[in-house]
């Protein structure tokens, strides 16, 4: 690696692109504390203005979101918290565990990534309508409750984080696997299980297309469902429907602003290949 | 693998008791243990591994089977239980439907449109990110939160920004002279509206990827490009592109899978007025349209055949993969 020293030159364009990734953000709350009225006009607004508890009030009854965001940290949690679990057993076993057939398996683990969720959307609505659990949250957590990408991500980190010394002492004390797993693996996984939580509640908390299969505006909504529905009048009130999408990013920005450092660490370790 | 995993269950149940039982009993408890730890050792990867393919079985492998059965039958949305064998008819009608050629161009345009730029600034981003920064850690995140955005967010903020009449883009631009440009029905102007969403949402995560690839490169490549006389952005050309190699094609194959399935970004940038993608479908990808026959239309089966036909093109796109990479790796 260098680290050679960077000009004005690169200063000035980072922050170009640093004021292009927020630009969208901030103007959404700007909008959302206009009227709509104001954002008929040009030139558009390019300062708050103090229509924002209005707003959010508005979206807050029209789009449901109360309960939108109480499914939406419901789904994410739970998926996140399923997907560390179970992606730290198989990502451990395919790590440092010798058995028949571990080549192929990975192999498959990571084929699966390619394969887009639309492929199977239709049968698995016809499953969920059969079980009677469209608009129930199981319809939603249950399918993505484990991934490739997780296993394959603490796959990676183990194969270095964690010495086999480790494994073989804790073996030859007479451990089984399960103790193997609760005293050497999952404290030696813990940071990257930590981040791929994070990163897997992200995902989580952002998908769309199956949520708007599977759930309906008016029955128990995430809060992504929610937003395409609101504002839905003759004249859809602009002012009103980005103050739901600030609702429904705010969560997730604040996630950013403690954890922003960790995730940045987990994407860049991720994509370093072991 | 279930059989195995039923095996090992007892096993591991009580993991306290081997611990428990100290040292050496009579001859039976032995070779209990033994026996015990052996069918450990042998199937516990097994049960490790076992959810995951346990659920992608249940949610990915058996609806991807299904998909194509059912392309084969007519069943709708009101009433999925009734399914009536039609053979390849919903085939042969994607085939003569203008609808599914128009969107399989839309989702190649907007693709390309959004993966290329995407990924060539990400990889500029990515090496002034590389340099010793004042605030690395601020910029990285930074340029990362369009991540956290999420899809319906982040469209219908640039619905406004791309609006024709009071739109900030389109202020800008009469403020330096051009005239207005009317994004959401210019067939073109469309898709690359689409598309600035997509780069704006992925353009940091690929940046991050490409940063943390160019990291590991060694730094005596450069020292010697440098004694070389190398300029930096010669060396940039053929120092670090060159090292990259493997993770651009990591990045342009996530990317095409990702814009096959684009669906969130062209629903929501029509207003809510539906799945049309547009009062002439001008951008309304694939994933679009399947559920626009899906869930608007009601025919579950023409759905269906929309899916295997994106998977079909997936195949094929990976076959095109693989011949590339093979080429380029024989000539080295």
């Amino acid at each position: 690696m260098r680290s050679l020293r960077a000009g004005r030159f690169t200063y000035v364009v980072l922050a170009l692109f640093t004021a292009g990734s927020l630009f969208p953000l901030v103007w959404t709350a700007i909008a959302a504390s206009r009227s709509n009225t104001r954002l008929a006009q040009t030139p558009p607004p390019f300062w708050f203005g103090g229509n924002l508890g209005h707003n959010l009030r508005v979206a807050w009854t029209d789009a449901n979101m109360g309960t939108a965001l109480l499914n939406t940290v419901i789904v994410a949690g739970t998926v996140a918290a399923g997907t560390v679990f179970f992606s730290t057993l198989a990502g451990f076993a395919f790590a440092k565990l010798r058995f028949r057939g571990s080549r192929g398996l990975l192999a498959l683990v990571v084929g699966t990534m390619l394969i887009p969720p639309q492929l199977s959307v239709v049968p698995l609505y016809m499953l969920i309508a059969k079980l009677s659990w469209t608009d129930r949250l199981q319809a939603v957590i249950l399918p993505t409750l484990v991934g490739a990408f997780g296993v394959f991500f603490m796959r990676q980190y183990l194969v270095h984080a964690l010495p086999m010394e480790l494994v073989e002492a804790a073996r030859t004390d007479g451990a089984s696997s399960l103790r193997v797993l609760w005293h050497v693996v999952f404290p030696a996984a813990r940071p990257a299980m930590a981040v791929l939580g994070m990163l897997t509640f992200v995902m989580a908390w952002n998908d769309f297309f199956w949520p708007i299969v599977a759930l309906t505006q008016n029955g128990s909504p995430t809060v992504q469902v929610a937003l395409t529905g609101l504002g839905r009048g003759y004249i859809p009130d602009q002012s009103v429907i980005m103050a739901g999408a600030l609702l429904g990013t705010l969560p997730l920005l604040l996630v950013f602003l403690v954890f922003g450092r960790q995730i940045v660490g987990g994407i860049m370790q991720g994509a370093v290949k072991g | 693998m279930t059989d195995e995993t039923a095996v090992l269950s007892p096993s591991t149940v009580g993991p306290e008791r081997p611990a428990a039982e100290g040292g050496g009993r009579g001859r039976p408890g032995q070779v209990w243990r033994s026996r015990r730890y052996r069918w450990d050792l042998r199937f516990s990867p097994y049960a490790f591994v076992a959810p995951f393919f346990l659920f992608f079985a249940a949610f990915g492998l058996f609806p991807l089977l299904y998909t194509g059965w059912a392309a084969l039958h007519q069943v709708e949305l009101t009433d999925p239980d009734s399914m009536t064998w039609v053979g390849l008819r919903n085939f042969t009608r994607l085939w003569d439907d203008e609808f599914f050629w128009n969107a399989l161009r839309n989702t190649v345009t907007i693709g390309l449109l959004s993966t290329v730029p995407q990924l060539a600034i990400a990889l500029g981003l990515a090496h002034l990110l590389n340099y010793r920064l004042r605030g690395s850690a601020f910029f990285r995140v930074a340029v990362l939160t369009p991540y956290a955005t999420s899809v319906a967010a982040a469209t219908l903020v640039f619905v406004l920004l791309f609006g024709r009449d009071y739109g900030m883009v389109n202020w800008a631009l009469s403020a330096v002279g051009f005239d207005a440009v009317d994004w959401q029905n210019g067939p073109f102007a469309s898709q690359l509206a689409v598309s600035t969403i997509v780069i704006w949402r992925w353009t940091g995560y690929n940046a991050l990827i490409y940063l943390a690839a160019m990291q590991a490169v060694p730094g005596e490549l450069y020292e010697s490009a440098a004694l070389d006389g190398a300029s930096r952005f010669q060396q940039f050309l053929h120092v670090t592109v060159p090292s990259l190699r493997p993770t651009i094609f990591f990045t342009c194959v996530v990317s095409t899978i990702g814009a096959t399935q684009l669906f969130g970004e062209p629903l929501l940038f029509n207003g809510g007025a539906g799945a049309t993608g547009g009062s002439d479908h001008q951008f309304q990808t694939l994933g679009l349209y399947l559920y626009e026959q899906g869930w608007v239309n009601l025919h579950l089966g023409r759905a269906s055949a929309i899916a295997w036909a994106m998977f079909l093109i997936l195949l094929l796109i990976a076959g095109a993969a693989r011949l590339l990479r093979g080429r380029k790796d024989g000539s080295r």
